[in-house]
C-alpha cells in the first residue's frame, strides 16, 4: 500500500492527470466543504493554479520532485510572502508578511501547490482550535466536536481530504493532538531538525513546524522535503541526506510504556486502544518494557511557565505600530498600544502574556522561570535514563477522544491537561508522532503516540509506517462531509 | 561635612562592523530611513536572529584592550521593554553572563579605573520628530553595541574626561569603533553621588550624554545640585536624569519608583556562544598596539612627550606618522612637522581625526628625509608642507632634483661674502661684540637660495669671514 503523494505523483508522471486538474479537484472540494469545516481561514486558489502550472511544466519537462504539483495547505502561522498571515488573532489582521517562511521556500522549491492557510488557536494557544478569532475548525468525523489544537484547521482539512498534506506547527502538542482527534498521521520531529524562520514564534525553545498527512510515509516526504539546517536560524539542525527510510527491523526493537501516561484521566477506551496497540508490536516480534518517568507529573506546570514566559516576550512586539490591527481611538503612543493590545489579543491570549509576564518578574523569576528551567533538565534526563532501556515509547496522545465544541471547561487548568501526554516530548524536545489507532465511541479516532530519542526521526517514522500497516484503521468522515 | 564625589559610567559604544548584529543589514550612518532594514531587525513577526560573529570578535578585543577576563561561554539575554523604536519590544542583550570582566583602564596618574563588564547588545531604531508627527527610523536597530560599566572609581570630573578619552582612543586604536560622540557612536551614562566621610550615598544617573566637555559640566552641576540638598539635610533621590546642554542643568526623567522591571531571560533563538582559547589567543596575537604602547615607542625614538602626546590622541595620525617611519623617515622632524605645519592645517579634533591629506605620507617622508639629509632646511620643509596641504601633489613639484645638489662650500662663502658686504651696519655691530647681529645676514642667505642654504654652515662661514 503506497501513500497517496506517491499515487499522485505517479499519476502525474504518467500524465493521467494534471496538477492543474489536480487542484482544481480540490479546490471544489474545499468550496463545497470548507463552509462545513471551516478548516481554511484564507484560501489562495489564484496563487495556486498559477503554482500547478508551473508544477506541471516541471513535470513535462522531466524536473518533477517528491511534491511537485501535490495541493497542500499551511497553518495560518507559517509566514508566506504577500499573502494574509494571521494566526487567527484579530492583531494580525491584514497583515502580508514580506517574506516567506524557509519550509515555504523549500515547499515552492519543489513545486507545491498551496491552497490556503489553515485555522487554528489564536497564536497557536489552545487545544481545540476554538480561540480562533474566525472561529472553530470543526472535526470531520462529527462536526459537533472540536479539531483539536492548535493546528486544528490543517489536521480537518488532511482529513476530509481538502488537502493532501498540511504543515502546522507543534509547541507542546498542537501537531499531534489535533491528528489524534482527527483521525490523521501527525509528525513532530526532535526540535531544531526544522527550520523556524518564518514560523510565527509562540514559545521559540518548544515550537517545532511538522507535517500532518494521511500516511507515515506521506508525512516522512513532506518532513524529508522541509528538514535540515537553515543559516536563518541558528537553532536549526543539520540532517542526513536522501530520503528517511521507512522499513525497520520491529523485532529488534524495545518498546517501553510509560505508566505515568496511562493514568487516571485517560479514557478507558484510549487505555484499550493502546494496549491493543502494544500487542501489535509484540507480535512482530518487540520486547515490551514498562517503564516510569516520574517526572511527567511536573511536565505541565513546566511546559506553562516556559511556554507562557516565552509568549509574554514574543508577543509583545504586537503594538499596532508597524503591522496588523491597529484601535481606532487613542489619545498618546502609550495609550494606542494599550487599546490595540486590550483588542487585538483574544482572553487565552492574554491570560498566557500575563502569565508569562508573571513567571519573569523580578521577585517571582526564582520560584517559577528558574524552577521550571531545572525541571526542564531533569525531565531531559528522565527520558535519556528510559532511552537508555528502549528504543521507543508508546503512549496515548490525548487522554480522550475529540470533545463537543463549545464544551467549557472546568477552569483553563483543567483545559490545559489535554496537552498531559503531549507535551513530555516537547519539553525535551524530542520526535513524536501520532497515528490512528482505533476508533472510540461516537465514531471518533483514537491517536497513538510514539515518542524517540532525540535526532531518531527516522525510528519515528519508521514505527508509524510499520503500525498503520498492520492496524489498517481509517479515517472517519461523518455524513455531513461525504460528498 | 566632608564630601567626595563618586562616579561610575555605563558606556554604548557602537561597533564599526559592516552588518548587524544578527542580520546582514548595512550599519552605515546617515543613509535614508528605513533603507538598512530587513524582517529581522524589524522584528517582522517569525524573523530569528542570527548572532554575526564579527561582533563577537570586536568585542573581545575591546575587552583584551581593557584588560578584562573573556568568558569562554556566554549567552545571551532578552531585556524585555516595549517603546516605538525597539520592533521586537525586547532588546538582545547580555544580562548575568557578559562576554567580558574585570577588567581597568589606567590614567596618567597612574589610577586604575576599573571595568565591571562588558557585554554586546543590539542599538534601537530611532524617534524622528517632525512637523508634530513621530516618525521612526529602524537603520539604527539591530547596529551592534557594547556597553562598557565602569567602576564607580571616578572621583572628579577632570577623570572623568580622561577616563572618557582614553576609553574613546583605545577604541579607535583597536579599531572597533569610530567612537563619534555628536553622530552617537559613543554615548555615556554618568552615575554620580556623593560619599559622605566615606559612606555612599545615593546615585542619579544622567542618561545619554554626547560630549565629553558636556559630561564635566554635568557632573560638576549635578555633584552642586547633591552637595546642596545634602548641606540643607535633604536627601537626595535615586532618580534618572537629563543634562539639558542649553541651560547646563539636570532635570529628573524618572525616578526610582517608575523603575522598569526588563524580564530578562536567556534567549531562546541563539545559542549559548563558545569562545575556544585559541579564538581568545588568535585576536590577541593580532591586536594593534594601544595607545600607552605607542607613546612609550614614540618617546624610545627620541620624540618629547608633548609631541608624542599629540600625535597618539589620534588614531589616523599615528597611522600616518607610523608610515612615515616605515619609509625611513626621522621621528623627529616628522614629529615637529606634523604636530606644527599639519595641525595647523587641521584646526578642528574631527579634522585631525579624520586626517585626510592630499598627499599619501611616503610623500611625506621625502619631504622629511631631504631635512633628515641637510638637504633643505627645516623652514623649507615646513614651507614646501603648507603648499603640498593646499595643493596637494608630489615633493618633486615643490623642489627639483637640481635644487637638492645643495649649496657648495665655494658658492655658500662667496654668499656669505656677499651679505657682509650688503650689510656693513650689521657687519660692524658684530665686530663691535653685539654677536645677534649675525642673524640679520641669514635673511640675506636665504633669499638668495630660496632658503635651501644650510644656516648652521653659514653661521659658520660667516664668524669666520667677521672675525677676520
Amino acid at each position: 500500500m503506497s501513500g497517496k503523494i506517491a499515487r499522485f505523483s505517479a499519476m502525474l508522471a504518467r500524465g493521467e492527470v494534471t496538477s492543474r486538474q489536480l487542484t482544481e479537484r480540490y479546490i471544489a472540494r474545499i468550496q463545497k466543504l470548507n463552509p462545513v469545516l471551516n478548516a481554511y481561514v484564507c484560501t489562495t486558489f489564484e496563487e495556486a493554479l498559477i503554482q500547478a502550472d508551473y508544477a506541471d511544466g516541471l513535470i513535462k519537462s522531466g524536473m518533477a520532485m517528491p511534491l511537485t504539483g501535490i495541493p497542500m495547505a499551511l497553518k495560518d502561522n507559517i509566514c508566506t510572502e504577500g499573502l494574509p498571515t494571521t494566526c487567527c488573532s484579530k492583531m494580525l489582521q491584514g497583515y502580508r508578511p514580506c517574506y516567506s517562511a524557509t519550509v515555504w521556500e523549500r515547499l515552492k522549491a519543489q513545486g507545491a501547490v498551496l491552497l490556503g492557510k489553515t485555522n487554528m488557536d489564536e497564536f497557536a494557544m489552545g487545544s481545540a482550535s476554538e480561540t480562533s478569532f474566525f472561529g472553530a475548525p470543526k472535526n470531520p468525523a462529527d462536526i459537533s466536536r472540536v479539531t483539536g489544537g492548535s493546528s486544528g484547521g490543517s489536521a480537518a482539512a488532511v482529513a476530509a481530504d481538502l488537502a493532501v498534506y498540511a504543515l502546522g506547527s507543534d509547541t507542546g502538542g498542537s501537531v499531534r493532538q489535533p491528528a489524534s482527534f482527527c483521525g490523521v498521521v501527525g509528525f513532530k520531529p526532535t526540535y531544531g531538525a526544522v527550520s523556524r524562520y518564518g514560523l510565527i514564534a509562540y514559545a521559540s525553545s518548544l515550537d517545532q513546524i511538522g507535517p500532518l498527512a494521511s500516511s507515515a510515509e506521506d508525512a516522512a516526504i513532506v518532513y524529508d522535503a522541509i528538514r535540515g539546517s537553515d543559516v536563518r536560524d541558528q537553532t536549526s539542525l543539520p540532517s542526513a541526506g536522501g530520503p528517511t527510510p521507512l522499513e525497520c527491523d520491529i523485532s529488534s526493537l524495545t518498546v517501553g510504556v510509560p505508566q505515568e501516561f496511562l493514568g487516571e484521566g485517560v479514557a478507558e477506551e484510549v487505555k484499550q486502544a493502546i494496549g491493543a496497540a502494544v500487542c501489535a508490536f509484540e507480535r512482530a516480534g518487540a520486547k515490551v518494557k514498562k517503564v516510569t518517568l516520574p517526572a511527567f507529573e511536573v511536565a505541565l506546570p513546566v511546559y506553562y511557565i516556559i511556554s507562557c514566559a516565552e509568549a509574554s516576550s514574543n508577543l509583545g512586539r504586537y503594538d499596532g505600530i508597524r503591522y496588523g490591527f491597529r484601535a481606532e481611538q487613542f489619545g498618546d503612543i502609550r495609550d494606542m498600544v494599550i487599546k490595540t493590545r486590550s483588542a487585538g489579543f483574544g482572553n487565552e491570549v492574554k491570560r498566557r502574556i500575563m502569565l508569562g509576564t508573571y513567571v519573569l518578574s523580578s521577585g517571582y523569576f526564582d520560584a517559577y522561570y528558574k524552577k521550571a528551567c531545572l525541571l526542564r533538565g531533569r525531565i531531559r534526563q528522565e527520558f535519556a535514563r528510559v532511552f537508555g532501556e528502549c528504543d521507543i515509547l508508546l503512549t496515548p496522545t490525548s487522554p480522550t477522544t475529540a470533545f463537543r465544541l463549545g464544551q467549557k471547561p472546568a477552569s483553563s487548568t483543567a483545559a490545559y491537561l489535554a496537552d498531559i501526554c503531549t507535551v513530555p516530548a516537547s519539553i525535551a524536545g524530542l520526535p513524536a508522532v501520532s497515528v490512528p489507532c482505533g476508533i472510540g465511541e461516537g465514531g471518533l479516532p483514537i491517536g497513538l503516540q510514539m515518542i524517540a530519542d532525540r535526532s531518531r526521526d527516522d525510528l519515528v517514522l519508521a514505527c508509524a509506517h510499520f503500525f498503520e500497516g498492520v492496524a489498517e484503521v481509517k479515517t472517519p468522515l461523518c455524513r455531513e462531509v461525504q460528498l | 561635612m566632608n564630601y567626595r564625589l563618586v562616579s561610575g559610567f555605563e558606556t554604548h559604544v557602537e561597533l564599526a562592523t559592516a552588518s548587524k548584529i544578527f542580520c546582514g543589514c548595512s550599519t552605515k550612518f546617515g543613509a535614508k530611513p528605513n533603507t538598512h532594514c530587513c524582517p529581522v531587525c524589524t522584528g517582522q513577526p517569525g524573523s530569528l536572529p542570527v548572532l554575526n560573529k564579527k561582533v563577537v570578535e570586536y568585542a573581545i578585543r575591546a575587552g583584551l584592550a581593557t584588560h578584562c577576563t573573556i568568558n569562554a561561554v556566554t549567552h545571551l539575554d532578552r531585556k524585555n521593554y516595549s517603546y516605538p523604536d525597539l520592533p521586537k519590544a525586547y532588546q538582545i542583550s547580555q544580562y548575568d553572563r557578559p562576554l567580558c570582566e574585570h577588567g581597568y583602564i589606567e590614567l596618567d596618574s597612574g589610577k586604575r579605573i576599573g571595568i565591571t563588564r562588558i557585554h554586546i547588545e543590539e542599538d534601537a531604531g530611532k524617534l524622528v520628530h517632525e512637523r508634530g508627527f513621530t516618525y521612526i527610523d529602524y537603520n539604527r536597530g539591530g547596529v551592534p553595541l557594547i556597553e562598557i560599566v565602569s567602576e564607580p572609581d571616578i572621583s572628579s570630573p577632570e577623570e572623568a574626561r580622561e577616563y572618557v578619552e582614553k576609553l574613546q582612543l583605545i577604541m579607535r586604536y583597536i579599531g572597533v569603533s569610530d567612537c563619534k560622540m555628536q553622530e552617537g557612536s559613543m554615548r555615556c551614562d554618568v552615575n554620580v553621588s556623593l560619599s559622605q566621610d566615606g559612606v555612599m550615598g545615593t546615585r542619579t544617573e544622567i542618561k545619554n550624554m554626547n560630549s565629553v566637555t558636556f559630561i564635566e559640566r554635568a557632573i560638576i552641576y549635578e555633584a552642586a545640585r547633591q552637595r546642596e540638598i545634602l548641606e540643607g539635610g535633604g536627601r537626595v533621590e535615586q532618580a534618572t536624569l537629563r543634562f539639558d546642554e542649553a541651560t547646563g542643568e539636570t532635570y529628573v526623567m524618572r525616578t526610582k519608583e517608575d523603575a522598569q522591571d526588563y524580564r530578562y531571560f536567556p534567549e531562546p533563538d541563539l545559542l549559548t556562544v563558545v569562545i575556544p582559547q585559541e579564538k581568545i589567543d588568535e585576536i590577541a596575537a593580532h591586536m594593534s598596539e594601544l595607545p600607552v604602547q605607542k607613546r612609550a615607542r614614540y618617546l624610545s625614538l627620541g620624540i618629547s612627550a608633548q609631541n608624542a602626546n599629540l600625535l597618539c590622541r589620534y588614531r589616523a595620525v599615528c597611522d600616518f606618522f607610523d608610515a612615515c617611519l616605515k619609509a625611513d623617515a626621522g621621528a623627529r622632524h616628522a614629529a615637529n612637522l606634523i604636530v606644527g605645519t599639519i595641525y595647523a592645517a587641521l584646526p578642528t579634533e574631527e579634522d585631525k581625526e579624520a586626517f585626510a591629506l592630499p598627499f599619501a605620507a611616503e610623500e611625506f617622508a621625502k619631504l622629511v628625509k631631504y631635512v633628515d639629509g641637510g638637504k633643505i632646511n627645516f623652514t623649507l620643509a615646513q614651507i614646501t608642507l603648507s603648499e603640498m596641504l593646499k595643493k596637494g601633489g608630489a615633493v618633486s613639484d615643490y623642489i627639483k632634483e637640481e635644487d637638492l645638489a645643495g649649496i657648495s662650500a665655494g658658492e655658500l662663502e662667496s654668499l656669505c661674502i656677499q651679505a657682509v658686504a650688503a650689510n656693513p651696519a650689521a657687519a660692524a655691530d658684530y665686530r663691535a661684540g653685539k654677536h645677534k647681529a649675525i642673524g640679520s645676514f641669514f635673511g640675506y642667505i636665504k633669499r638668495a637660495t630660496g632658503g635651501r642654504a644650510d644656516i648652521k654652515a653659514a653661521e659658520q662661514v660667516l664668524k669666520r669671514l667677521l672675525s677676520d
